[in-house]
């Protein structure tokens, strides 16, 4: 068989709560730092101990970083899923799994090279306490796979290493399963197996990380003192990691004063009102949830928009409804966060498709929420916030200023004896504010009650309407604002496709798919709400457009055909709602199946 | 609706504070509450207090729910930054605002319903968060503003003013509050200004939460016979505890009391509360003791009124965080982001 070099993918099955995530970790990092682009996906239960867990590997020297569809290699550790887990092993793959118990003849498939290791009895003799005959065990098939998929020992090593610097006695023990899998899988097996790794040098302007600590890392960046949140799976590492940062770069350097303050709201309502009062107060403010805690905060982004206050919003999104599945991807609060809460009310909403756009997307809406005084959510994914994605390295502008948005100074309203506050003064729909505390002359009331120009409380019909249709030229000014979509396009073309965040990596992979295929198609990706022109002309200039998207409404259609001027039946639907990630396979056959099933008609 | 015009000119003959204000300087819009209406007279009390304590109009921040309490903040200190938020839910806003710059003075307004019912857990969480702030509860017993519906402070066998009689059991934000380890917890009446002024200046210069509850009746739906939070009824029933006199920095104490019942507790600007027993065998610095004075004396059917627990040690919110101490919201950008080469050194963890 024809050698596969650095382009397969590894998924280990574990159960969780047995410590496989290190042991995972380390075989990606491993890899990456063969210069080998690489992304992992952790497929995990909502669950703390005992239920199947799932990791899974892909290579790519190509440098896709969206799931293939396929498994090349799967390693076994838990017996309870043995069967569905052979099922998935593509025609011609590997299955390895621990043979202290042998089970061969349950193994019915022809087409599927066992290859059993005795982990369990390796580390048994090797090692005497219980936990870490555990832990040890998962470092053994690293160390089978580092011999049966030709990984660097020495790169394996320096990576470990590293890991575990101020703990040098688990450095020994890990260095000792490695050898017992990795002299194993040599004696026994040929190695490296056809699929196997070689060094290229693909990764050294990138990093490996996931959404929420480069997302938590912006928000650092961009000069937020305060995050409120109340905890929700997938969001939850975001505050984590903030916290984290802030231990380390924003405490005072003589006094250890903190220079930010992280309050652990009772619930979501009262983490984004902590966020409206802060940022009606002058500080950049965020919170960091999920679709439920989304759900909890609709009366109060409702109050943000029509008091014009600034508040950033992380939608980590889960799949719903309900609690739905947790610990699974969708991308299923885009209806929910453009129009959240009662009455006419419509948000600024940013789409980072990968964690190095959380990064600069969290500092983008921080600037936006403040030029624009109101809420501006960021709608990242499960997928993109937990996951570790190999993205280029972040960058950044040391005289980078942040755009505060239109506040008027002490000196200004010394100067001004009357303030109106929500008085349209440049046309542009954003009426400059006041900061509590300043000066008497910027005293104003707030109110979330119908209010008038000037700020007073209002019923009368014509003053009521004059903001409000303000805030419609605010918005509307927003599409301006918002990053603006990523177009790849050839002219000629007259299909396209349009898919918004997580998708990103998958629709690529799946258009160069099609494009070697003779089918070729532009594409586009939305990454801010309202709509852009750049959107308006794409969806003019092509006849035939798929819209690729991670929910079962196709809600980035509809919010295309209630926000532009797209034509219903040049619009066809891409779905895919299951809670894994979106693999460029489905994305191919889809398109492919509906442009058969169009010629067929 | 009390049609008062106030004219916005100061009398020259009115008497000023140390920033040359007179108390028309405190005032704020006019009212559009029922005449007679409790909140009002609460309103007048507020003035006079910050009006007295000298505080500069723009440092001070007032907040609110949704009701006819909440509408108060509209109505003193015009040359303040105010904010109506949405029902029951000003203590998330208080919380943040607070967060974001800590040396300004918050008052929040709230009502029974707002404080009681629809936002009883944000209530008590800021107060177990030890938020510097005066948070006043207008307590009536009813949601005046959607007319008169029973709230969760109205008293078992309280007639409503059609006739039903409540048969839930009140929640009293008083006893509440000192479960839940506030730090000022105090009560008041509309009705009883000498009393209730003295309380507002201590709660606003109490380092952390000052839970001010005054009951302050609804006249249009909630001040009839039968009705337990009526003036009528709760004059007659006040039973005031510990007086609470209010003493600036610079006079000495001595000066004011000669010993005797009174406990002289320091505030965090410098200036004392004095507390003075009107009861005997009230003990406001004693948890339990203020708790079980309070439950036995409801059990007569008795509102005790003053400053019934303070404890001027229990670390406040920034103090629990270790927060700086300028204003976060005015931190140098500088301060703040970390840079390039940190940014450099960061990634190196995910190589
Ligand atoms: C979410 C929500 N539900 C209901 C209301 C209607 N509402 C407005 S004020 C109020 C009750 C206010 O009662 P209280 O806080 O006691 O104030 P009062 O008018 O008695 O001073 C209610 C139920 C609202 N504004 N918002
Ligand atoms: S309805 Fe009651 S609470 Fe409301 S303004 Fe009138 S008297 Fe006051
Ligand atoms: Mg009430």
């Amino acid at each position: 068989m024809n050698a596969r070099v650095n382009d397969f993918v590894v998924k280990i099955a574990n159960v969780n709560g047995t410590g496989s995530a290190s042991a995972n970790g380390l075989l990606m990092k491993a890899i990456f730092r063969m210069g080998i682009p690489v992304v992992g996906k952790n497929f995990f239960p909502s669950n703390i101990q005992g239920l199947p867990t799932w990791y899974e590997i892909r290579v790519s020297r190509d440098g896709y970083l969206a799931r293939s569809g396929e498994v090349d290699l799967l390693v076994a550790m838990n017996a309870q899923t043995y069967a569905r887990d052979l099922a998935e092993v593509r025609s011609g793959g590997y299955f390895l799994y621990d043979s202290t118990w042998p089970r061969e003849a349950e193994f019915a498939r022809k087409d599927v090279t066992l290859l059993g290791v005795p982990l369990a009895k390796l580390v048994n003799e090797a090692f005497t306490s219980p936990r870490a005959r555990i832990l040890m065990k998962n470092i053994c098939y690293v160390g089978a796979l580092a011999a049966l998929l030709a990984l660097e020992p020495g790169v394996l090593e320096t990576v470990l290493t590293e890991i575990y610097a101020d703990k040098p006695k688990l450095i020994a023990d890990n260095l000792r399963a490695i050898e017992l899998g990795y002299q194993y899988a040599t004696r026994q097996f040929r190695c490296p197996l056809p699929i196997r790794l070689e060094r290229m040098d693909a990764t050294a302007d990138c990093i490996l990380a996931d959404g929420n600590t480069l997302a938590a890392l912006g928000c650092v960046y961009a000069g937020a003192t305060i995050g409120a949140w109340y905890p929700i799976t997938p969001s939850t590492s975001l505050m984590d990691a903030f916290k984290d940062f802030c231990e380390h770069y924003r405490k005072d350097p003589v006094s250890g004063e903190r220079r930010y303050c992280i309050i652990q709201a009772e619930d979501e309502l009262a983490a984004i009102g902590m966020v409206l009062g802060a940022g009606w107060n002058g500080a950049r403010a965020f919170t960091p949830t999920s679709g439920p805690g989304l759900s909890l905060m609709n009366e109060f982004l409702g109050f943000g928009y029509y008091a014009e206050i600034p508040a950033v919003i992380f939608d980590v999104q889960r799949a719903g409804p309900s609690t739905g599945m947790p610990t699974r991807t969708q991308q299923a609060d885009l209806l929910l966060a453009a129009y959240a809460s009662h009455g006419d009310t419509r948000h600024v909403l940013l789409f980072p498709a990968n964690p190095a756009e959380c990064f600069s997307m969290a500092v983008t809406a921080f600037d936006l929420a403040e030029r624009l005084q109101t809420p501006v959510m960021v709608l990242s994914d499960l997928d993109i916030g937990m996951n570790d994605w190999m993205v280029p390295k972040l960058s950044w502008e040391d005289h980078r200023v942040p755009d505060r948005g239109k506040v008027y100074t002490l000196d200004e309203l010394r100067d001004r004896p009357l303030f109106h506050r929500y008085a349209d003064r440049d046309g542009d729909g954003i009426a400059p504010r006041t900061l509590p505390g300043v000066h008497p002359a910027g005293a104003y009331f707030t109110r979330g009650s119908g209010h008038s120009a000037r700020g007073t409380y209002t019923e009368d019909e014509a003053e009521y309407q004059e903001v409000l249709d303000r805030l419609r030229r605010k918005h509307d000014h927003a599409k301006t604002l918002v990053p603006a979509p990523v177009v790849r396009r050839r002219e000629g073309l007259t299909m396209g496709v349009i898919s918004v965040g997580s998708c990103d990596a998958a629709v690529l992979e799946a258009l160069d798919r099609l494009a070697r295929e003779g089918c070729e198609l532009n594409y586009l990706r939305v990454r801010g709400f309202p709509f852009g022109s750049e959107v308006e002309e794409f969806l003019e200039q092509h006849t035939r457009i798929f819209v690729v998207e991670q929910n079962r409404d196709a809600q980035l259609k509809s919010l295309l055909l209630l926000e532009t001027g797209a034509d219903r039946d040049r619009l066809t639907s891409i779905l895919h709602y299951g809670g894994m990630p979106i693999d460029s396979r489905s994305i191919v056959s889809g398109i492919r199946a509906s442009l058969e099933a169009g010629k067929a008609a | 609706m009390s049609f008062l015009q106030k004219p916005k000119v100061s009398h020259s003959g009115l008497p000023r504070n140390e920033l040359g204000l007179s108390i028309r300087d405190y005032e704020g819009s006019m009212s559009t509450l029922c005449a007679g209406c409790g909140h009002d007279s609460v309103t007048a009390a507020l003035i006079q207090a910050i009006w007295e304590l000298n505080l500069p109009p723009h440092t001070i921040v007032k907040m609110s729910g949704i009701g006819c309490s909440s509408k108060t903040p509209a109505y003193f200190v015009e040359a303040a930054h105010g904010i109506n938020a949405v029902h029951g839910r000003m203590p998330s806003i208080a919380t943040g605002a607070n967060a974001a710059n800590r040396n300004l003075h918050y008052i929040g307004i709230s009502g029974d319903g707002d404080s009681l019912s629809i936002g009883l857990g944000q209530f008590a969480h800021v107060l177990r968060r030890n938020v510097r702030m005066l948070y006043l509860i207008e307590n009536n017993g009813v949601y005046g503003l959607t007319k008169g519906q029973f709230s969760a402070s109205a008293d078992l066998g309280s007639k409503a003013k059609k006739g039903e009689v409540n048969r839930q059991p009140p929640i009293d934000p008083v006893t509440l509050a000192l479960e839940l380890g506030g730090s000022f917890i105090a009560r008041g009446f509309s009705g009883d200004k000498d009393q209730l002024v003295p309380l507002i200046k201590a709660g606003l210069m109490h380092d952390g939460f000052a839970l001010l509850d005054v009951l302050s009746p609804c006249v249009t739906f909630n001040d009839h016979e039968g009705s337990t939070k009526s003036y009528a009824h709760t004059r007659h029933f006040d039973h005031p505890a510990a007086q609470a006199d209010f003493v600036p920095r610079k006079i000495p104490i001595q000066a004011v009391y000669a010993g005797g019942e009174a406990i002289p507790v320091a505030l965090h600007d410098g200036s004392t509360v004095i507390l003075k027993k009107v009861a005997k065998d009230y003990n406001p610095v004693n948890r339990e003791e203020a708790y079980q004075y309070i439950q036995e004396h409801r059990a007569r059917g008795q509102i005790v009124t003053g400053l019934l627990y303070i404890n001027e040690d229990q670390a406040e919110f920034h103090t629990l965080n270790g927060t700086a101490s300028g204003a976060l919201r005015d931190l140098p950008y500088a301060d703040l982001c970390p840079g390039a080469a940190v940014l450099e050194e960061i990634q190196q963890r995910y190589r």
